[in-house]
């Protein structure tokens, strides 16, 4: 065993059950596939992705489904063989219950089989290579952030990385989809890290692990040492909610925190989550696009709870039956853990890169909220130091900035405040209300500006054509006047005869309605026609034609 | 209700509980005052819970709130205890519901109900019967120690209730040894001259600095429960220690011990269970420092050269009102934003 290094405390967090044993009692398994893959176009932040394919493709195991070009985008793979039968909005797991367009892929042949796990030998490819292949793999941060990795690391590139932070903590309660990977698959965790560091170049590794999981602890330290790598350790870490979360881990680590409202590149720390490091091993040595992950599925409501090593697109009521059905009568689906996962209320949701566990709680009555007493307990767990109780008052009165001066966006939505409160107030959904109260007032802003900016242009360019306007008349009027007083010298009388003029109107009228029936007459756009589209207009004219002559 | 979004974790333990906490840390000083002044604080507590809650239940009616929530939350019945210990024993039962009306009425309900009142509730009544009927609030019993005697449960009542004479009781009565203090001093007696009375013990009076080592007791169990933060209670009594200990030092023979200062009066009960009201106190815990010393220097301040014998209630309303103005100053640093000072590099 080797020794741990410093470590450094954050403020406040939480000591919860664990509950990790009820999921860790069989080992990590391979789920059978689904009848139906259903894979959402986008399973990332950011731009969203193209569909590559149509309905009734036949697609084959890691072709890619839909993907975009742009830099913050990761493409979605076929995890399987299969055909296309659809493409249609489906229920995915999203805080507001909406709908998003899915690949519905009926699978034609089984899961390809991963022969071997063994390493072999260590790829050679390019920084660029490697974050080519990430990218091309369509790797997010399976943390449950899911942004992609790929433009993670090349963001990251513009800044000196002091210390890569590999991100094992697994803190929320109930899931084990971390622990059970570093527990049988260390050396391809430690490789992800291999390739990692050749990308970043950092000065040191540091693995952080929550002191929950001692055979993972073990195993890494074991798989560390045997990959031999210089400068990286395996720090155990107390288990703390929320150890996890990237500001945290970084300031146990490294003592640093991450400054508000700036990315962690910019104290030289970047961090990756455990899974991530397998699957770009996985990218780069087996040239495996992610199309699966590990996820766990527990709780008090299934009956064998477990890991499974699972196809993405697999609907969620597939695994819960592989982890023996419901238990209780009136579930509670959750995706992620009980502190920050999201609340479904369907089950025929798929499985995404971002899932990390399947959660089925017992549907139990929550107790009524009551007056918060400013007992002050919320400001003693929050990890990010606010006053949480400060923010609720200012929520609840609605004064949006007052609680931007509060901090609220260094809220990390923990869910400490909201798990202490013996009032029972909800205040992380206070929080995430005040946060998009106040995008969508920045965006209608944004929206009122650029229009009254629209309106300010449109009326100086109104006003410029009403100059020029006026100046063209005015040159015309004098022009008129240099006519006339020629027309005066040469003796002509000062006016035309009136008739005259009505005729010279009456004829460019004359003409214009010429022109008219002659533009009619010829049927405008139908000139320079490939032979193709004439083709196409006889067809058309002589079905009308025939529909005619049908009609009478 | 089911929860709408994340944390979904077995509920804490509810503010019921916290109240409840605050009525059990009551009990041991509670048994200790009837033990030295007689069954009469039974009367006193009956009617000020019985009031208390009758208040709460008339407003909560008169507002259209739910009853049995808010009942059951103990507030009510932790305001109305704290009252009964604060007035004088045998208090006539109007003047407790005079106290408890203005405590509920315009302490809490008028403000918004639980959570929503700047000031303590319970002091809110207690100061208004202070000053409104300075005779009732000065006829203070002696312990049975040095009386001898005292009313048992059924005279206590009656003479609650005005069924009874005063002047039948009348030997028993006299000032506080707080009271004593502050009036011999005036007549320019030494310390050690006042100190022969028969009321003072050890360190404050007979009994009340018994009482006060219970509050004390009953106050480590909160901290235990982590019902309340140490931060008040240490501030305030290191306040209160503090001044104490520089006067004393400077004159000893006319001015009182700090052990006297800490063990008399309400400044044991307010330390652990006045001030540390969390709505009216200060929440961050730098504030609750300064909060807690604000308390216990202007104690001192008002008992040694205040009108009144006893300043706990005084101060603690007025520390209530710098409450907005002290959390604002005394927020924590936000994690990754920097000191202010930090920001003109």
């Amino acid at each position: 065993m080797s020794t741990n290094p410093v470590i450094y405390q954050f403020h406040g967090g939480m000591q919860l059950e664990h509950h990790k044993q009820l999921s860790l009692g069989q080992p990590l398994q391979q789920a059978s596939l689904a009848d139906e893959i259903i894979i959402p176009l986008n399973q990332h932040i950011g731009e969203a992705n193209q569909a590559l394919v149509k309905v009734g493709d036949e697609v084959s195991a890691g072709q890619i489904l839909a993907e975009t070009s742009e830099l913050v985008s990761a493409p979605v793979h076929a995890p399987c063989t299969g055909r296309i039968t659809a493409i249609e909005p489906r229920p995915i797991a999203h805080p507001s219950g909406q709908q998003a367009d899915c690949f519905i892929l009926q699978p034609t042949a089984g899961l390809a089989t991963i022969e071997s796990w063994d390493n072999p030998p260590l790829a050679d490819s390019s920084k660029q290579e490697l974050l080519e292949i990430i990218r091309a793999a369509g790797i997010v941060g399976l943390g449950g952030a899911v942004f992609p990795t790929a433009a993670k690391l090349e963001t990251a590139d513009n800044y000196p990385i002091e210390t890569l932070i590999i991100n094992g903590a697994e803190c929320e309660p109930y899931i084990t989809c971390d622990d059970i990977l570093m527990q049988t698959r260390p050396a391809l965790v430690i490789r992800g890290i291999q390739y990692l560091q050749r990308i970043l170049q950092p000065q040191r590794t540091l693995i952080g692990i929550e002191d929950n999981k001692p055979t993972a602890i073990k195993a890494m330290r074991e798989a560390l040492s045997e990959a031999a790598l210089e400068h990286t350790e395996v720090v155990s870490i107390p288990s703390l909610y929320p150890s996890g979360s990237e500001k945290q881990l970084i300031k146990i680590l490294t003592g640093q925190e991450v400054h508000s409202g700036q990315l962690a590149f910019e104290i030289g720390a970047l961090s990756q989550n455990t899974g991530t490091c397998a699957a770009i091993a996985q990218a780069v040595d087996q040239n495996q696009a992610l199309t699966s992950r590990i996820v766990t599925v527990t709780g008090p409501g299934v009956n064998n709870p477990g890991n499974w090593l699972t196809p993405l697109g697999t609907p969620f009521s597939h695994l819960i039956e592989l982890a023996g059905g419901y238990k209780v009568a009136q579930p509670k689906l959750i995706m992620g853990g009980p502190m920050m996962g999201l609340e479904l209320n369907d089950d025929r949701i798929p499985v995404v890169k971002a899932t990390n566990c399947i959660l089925v709680l017992d549907q139990a009555d929550q107790p009524q909220a009551q007056p918060c007493v400013r007992c002050g307990r919320c400001t003693e767990v929050c990890p990010a130091k606010l006053l949480p109780q400060q923010l609720y008052w200012y929520s609840r009165a609605r004064q949006f900035e007052t609680m931007e001066k509060y901090h609220l966006f260094d809220c990390i939505e923990c869910g400490c405040c909201s798990a202490v409160c013996p009032s029972h107030i909800p205040l992380v959904q206070y929080y995430r209300y005040a946060k998009s109260e106040i995008w969508e007032q920045q965006r209608k802003t944004y929206k009122s500006d650029r229009s009254r900016k629209r309106h300010e242009f449109r009326e100086a360019r109104l006003e410029r054509q009403k100059q020029r306007d006026e100046e063209r008349r005015r040159l015309k009027r004098e022009a008129l006047a240099k006519k006339k007083a020629a027309q005066q010298q040469t003796g002509d009388k000062p006016d035309k005869p009136k008739e005259q003029t009505v005729d010279a109107v009456q004829a460019a009228l004359l003409r214009v309605k010429a022109r008219k029936q002659q533009q009619d007459a010829e049927r405008k756009n139908i000139s320079n026609l490939t032979p193709e589209q004439q083709r196409q207009i006889d067809e058309a004219d002589a079905r009308r034609q025939k529909m005619k002559q049908e009609d009478s | 209700m089911s929860t709408l979004s994340s944390p979904f974790v077995t509920p804490s333990a509810g503010t019921n509980r916290m109240m409840l906490n605050v009525l059990i840390a009551l009990i041991p000083g509670t048994l200790a005052y009837i033990w030295y002044f007689g069954v009469g604080l039974i009367v006193n507590l009956v009617f000020a819970i019985g009031f208390a809650l009758l208040f709460e239940a008339l407003i909560l009616w008169l507002r259209k709130r739910p009853l049995k929530p808010y009942l059951s939350d103990y507030s009510a019945v932790v305001a109305g205890w704290l009252f009964a210990l604060c007035i004088p024993m045998h208090s006539p039962w109007w003047l407790i519901a005079v106290g408890m009306a203005f405590a509920m009425i315009a302490g809490k309900h008028l403000y918004g109900g639980l959570g929503f009142n700047p000031f303590n509730p319970a002091m809110v009544g207690y100061v208004v019967v202070l000053i409104s009927f300075p005779q009732q609030m000065t006829t203070w019993f002696l312990p049975i120690t040095v009386s001898g005697e005292a009313m048992n449960l059924v005279e206590a009542f009656s003479y609650s209730l005005g069924f009874s004479d005063l002047q039948q009781w009348d030997a028993l009565t006299m000032a506080t040894p707080l009271d004593q203090y502050k009036t011999n001093l005036g007549l320019n007696m030494m310390v050690s001259e006042i100190r022969q009375s028969p009321v003072f013990g050890d360190f404050g009076g007979v009994g009340w600095e018994w009482i006060a080592n219970w509050w004390f007791l009953g106050g480590l169990y909160l901290l235990y429960t982590k019902t309340i933060r140490w931060h008040i209670p240490v501030s305030m009594l290191g306040a209160v220690l503090l001044f104490a200990l520089i006067f004393y030092v400077m004159d000893p023979d006319s001015i009182a011990s700090p052990g006297f200062h800490l063990f008399s009066g309400g400044v044991m009960l307010g330390a652990f269970f006045i001030a540390t009201d969390p709505v009216s106190a200060s929440t961050t815990n730098k504030g609750r420092l300064v909060y807690g010393c604000m308390i216990g220097t202007l104690v001192y301040i008002i008992r040694s050269w205040g009108g009144y014998p006893d300043g706990v209630a005084f101060a603690v309303l007025l520390a209530n009102m710098c409450v907005p103005l002290i959390d604002y100053y005394t927020q924590p640093r936000v994690y990754g934003v920097e000191p202010p000072e930090d920001h003109h590099h």
